[in-house]
């Protein structure tokens, strides 16, 4: 049985998004800006992905949505345009981010303190997320913005957006949030939190790669990243992706209704899940409390088994999961995470995450269990952590001298 | 980076066909007991490397016959990925049937070699042969305790960049002799950090006593001083040519000093080095002229060549006099 359980590294694309783009391939292919008939036959589709993604995420008619190639691009766009207009061309120095942001905002922070600009990375507790009260003492009259993901791709930890929303609010300071692991899987509503920009992406919501948004407040000014033929009202230039745009909104369409329906049905499988490998095996921790996590999304880490060489077994067993551990990344560091929230040196390497979808079925579940099970006692048996006979005296390991 | 290198991220179909049975089906894995080894008049060594805590920890277990040194039994066990354990396996594998110090010599190449499913091809991409590096520390680890010595004694030298097997000699005398000014050049001259990349700077995957980057900066250092010793050997000899500018300088005014100064300040005039210019057919001192000697018709025609005779004279034929 093939089970696919990283859908916090990418999606499957839904059936019936795919069926509501492909007209827009070869049929009604006319670029939107066109005069003539050809181009405005895509705008009524258009029309109804913007009304789809202002639903999806209860974006206020003041407030924009801009198109992006992904949402890489969104936080690059933020981070570089608000460096641009608060710092090269304002009197701000300063950026607060979080030390577990995606890469997309940390080594953008990186290239920025390279030119100069100063940045806080806020810690997280051992829960994985920032303490809403931990930003305020860190904001000072230099800080131009604040970025700070939503929830968590490694842990699925949901972070108190509302709460820092409003304190940069009250401090009248920009707040940006990476929703990427929120946005439909997880109510979010724009109206309800005080953000000034989001982005998102939507492959991980079932939409099609090559697509994300970028959510902007009350149509906040920012230099646009990419210029060009003036399109998206002048914020994002680049010929409107038709096909992606009208499948990003269907995407979210499916994703966003009915949510809590949906999250209750996938959350019964994740603990479900999650239950059985905590009960059935010994020395396994998994990373967050669940009633603050996204429903899908469970970090196990497994004391004596290496990631890597879990994420193997796995793979032989035809279960796609993700370690953001060890050997598994090309740095071979540990798990960045796990290490931020304060877990062991030794647990940080045996991080494995297992992210479900609402395509996940209870059968994949039932042989992911099993197959988990197996694969977990398969590698302890090599693994010298379960070792019986000690080395002989002066045979030990020295301690670890990487630098973590 | 090129087109090869678009698409990363193929990191285990770098793996030899070797690696990946051996990973799923290791053949030396398990452990030897104490009663094992009494039951049959042998020894029982048990030897770690590395820590869980570093992403990679090897036990490794022999049993060795004491009348004739032999491991006649070897397993492993191992916290680690599928080169890891694929690499403790073979290492495992390739201590058995010989003598503790013929073992001693299996290198973390000859590990690697080992799974190669063809000699050319290498068994694990380039960021996976620390795996088989810890095979090796293990092994030293093993017969220390065995032959009662510390395992620093099998080294010959120090090795800076274990997944190449350079040492730190290696390393001077080609930085040296190719007159080597980067870390890039090193790793083209002698693939050091061109694998785990750990020996480069501080910060990689392993810490290191020896890192690319002090090495580099130690003998341009070295080198700088060397070239500055000659220099001053070569000022002690008055061997003008091969001094350096500062002493070139003073040489040229101890000469004016001596020789020339006197005779313009009779005349109420005096004049100062400002450059000198190497090239390779002359070496040009620019002088300025100074009180009666600015504007003296003389100054450009008989001072001046009294001028640069005595210099060529005194210092070096190459030398061309030229006021400003």
């Amino acid at each position: 049985m093939h089970v696919y359980l990283d859908n916090n590294a990418t999606t499957m694309v839904d059936p019936s998004v795919v069926q509501a783009m492909i007209p827009f391939f070869s049929d009604i292919y006319g670029n939107p800006n066109s005069l003539h008939r050809y181009g405005t036959a895509s705008h009524p589709a258009i029309t109804k992905a913007i009304n789809q993604m202002y639903k999806g995420i209860n974006a206020s008619d003041k407030d924009d949505i801009i198109f992006t190639s992904c949402a890489t691009e969104s936080n690059n766009w933020v981070l570089k345009s608000v460096w641009i207009d608060k710092i090269v061309n304002g009197d701000k120095n300063h950026i607060v981010t979080s030390e577990i942001e995606h890469p997309s905002v940390l080594s953008t922070c990186r290239f920025l303190e390279e030119q100069g600009v100063k940045v806080t990375y806020l810690p997280v507790n051992d829960q994985g997320i920032v303490e809403a009260h931990t930003l305020r003492s860190f904001i000072t009259e230099k800080t131009a913005l604040v970025s700070i993901m939503w929830a968590n791709n490694e842990t699925g930890m949901i972070f108190p957006i509302k709460e820092i929303g409003e304190i940069c609010k009250e401090k009248g300071v920009l707040f940006h949030t990476d929703g990427v692991q929120a946005v439909g899987k997880i109510p979010v509503d724009m109206q309800d939190v005080h953000v000034d920009f989001m982005s998102m992406s939507a492959h991980k919501f079932h939409g099609p790669k090559g697509i994300g948004a970028l959510y902007i407040r009350n149509s906040e000014a920012l230099t646009p990243l990419l210029h060009g033929g003036e399109h998206m009202g002048g914020r994002r230039s680049g010929t409107l992706n038709v096909p992606y745009i009208v499948g990003m909104g269907k995407a979210i369409e499916l994703a966003t209704e009915n949510i809590e329906e949906k999250m209750a049905s996938i959350r019964a499988k994740r603990d479900r899940l999650e239950d059985a490998l905590l009960g059935q095996l010994e020395d396994v921790f998994t990373v967050g409390n669940r009633e603050n996590r996204t429903p899908n999304t469970i970090l196990i880490s497994i004391r004596g088994v290496e990631g890597e060489g879990m994420l193997w077994d796995l793979n032989n067993a035809l279960i796609g999961a993700s370690t953001g551990s060890a050997c598994a990344s090309e740095d071979l560091e540990a798990n960045t995470v796990m290490l931020a929230i304060g877990a062991d040196n030794e647990l940080a390497h045996t991080g494995i995450r297992l992210s479900l979808s609402r395509f996940t079925t209870d059968t994949e579940i039932d042989y992911v269990i099993e197959s988990f099970t197996k694969a977990v006692l398969r590698l302890r048996a090599i693994s010298s952590s379960y070792a019986k006979v000690q080395p002989t005296p002066g045979g030990e390991a020295g301690e670890c001298n990487i630098h973590h | 980076m090129a087109k090869n290198d678009l698409l990363g991220g193929s990191l285990w179909d770098q793996y030899s066909n070797k690696v990946t049975t051996l990973m799923n089906n290791p053949n030396n894995q398990g452990e030897i007991t104490q009663e094992e080894c009494d039951a049959a008049g042998h020894k029982l060594i048990v030897a770690d490397f590395g820590a869980e805590s570093c992403g990679d920890a090897v036990r490794l277990y022999w049993e060795v016959d004491p009348a004739t040194d032999t491991i006649v039994k070897s397993k492993f066990k191992s916290f680690g990925c599928g080169t890891a354990i694929a690499s403790s396996d073979m290492m495992a594998e390739l201590c058995i049937g010989k003598t503790v110090q013929q073992a001693v010599k299996i290198t973390n190449i000859d590990v690697e070699k080992s799974l190669r499913d063809d000699p050319e091809t290498p068994a694990v991409p380039p960021q996976k042969m620390h795996c088989s590096v810890m095979a090796y520390d293990v092994i030293k680890k093993a017969a220390g305790l065995y032959l009662g010595v510390d395992e620093s004694s099998f080294e010959d030298e120090i090795i800076v960049c274990e997944c190449a097997r350079v040492s730190l000699g290696t390393l001077r005398e080609v930085i040296k002799l190719n007159d080597l000014k980067t870390i890039e050049q090193i790793t083209d001259y002698t693939k050091a950090g061109g694998f785990c990349k750990s020996c480069i700077k501080p910060g990689g995957h392993e810490a290191r006593e020896y890192y690319l980057v002090d090495i580099l900066a130690d003998v341009r250092r070295e080198m700088d001083e060397d070239k500055m010793r000659s220099a001053a050997d070569a000022g002690a000899h008055g061997d003008f040519t091969a001094m350096t500018l500062v002493q070139k300088i003073k040489a040229i005014d101890s000469v004016i000093d001596e020789s020339i100064r006197q005779f313009l300040i009779m005349d109420g005039g005096n004049m100062e080095v400002i450059d000198i210019k190497d090239s390779p057919d002359y070496i040009d001192v620019y002088i300025r002229y100074l009180g009666a000697c600015n504007g003296c018709a003389s100054s450009s025609t008989g001072t001046l060549y009294a001028i640069e005779a005595t210099l060529k004279e005194k210092l070096s034929s190459k030398i061309r006099v030229l006021p400003i």
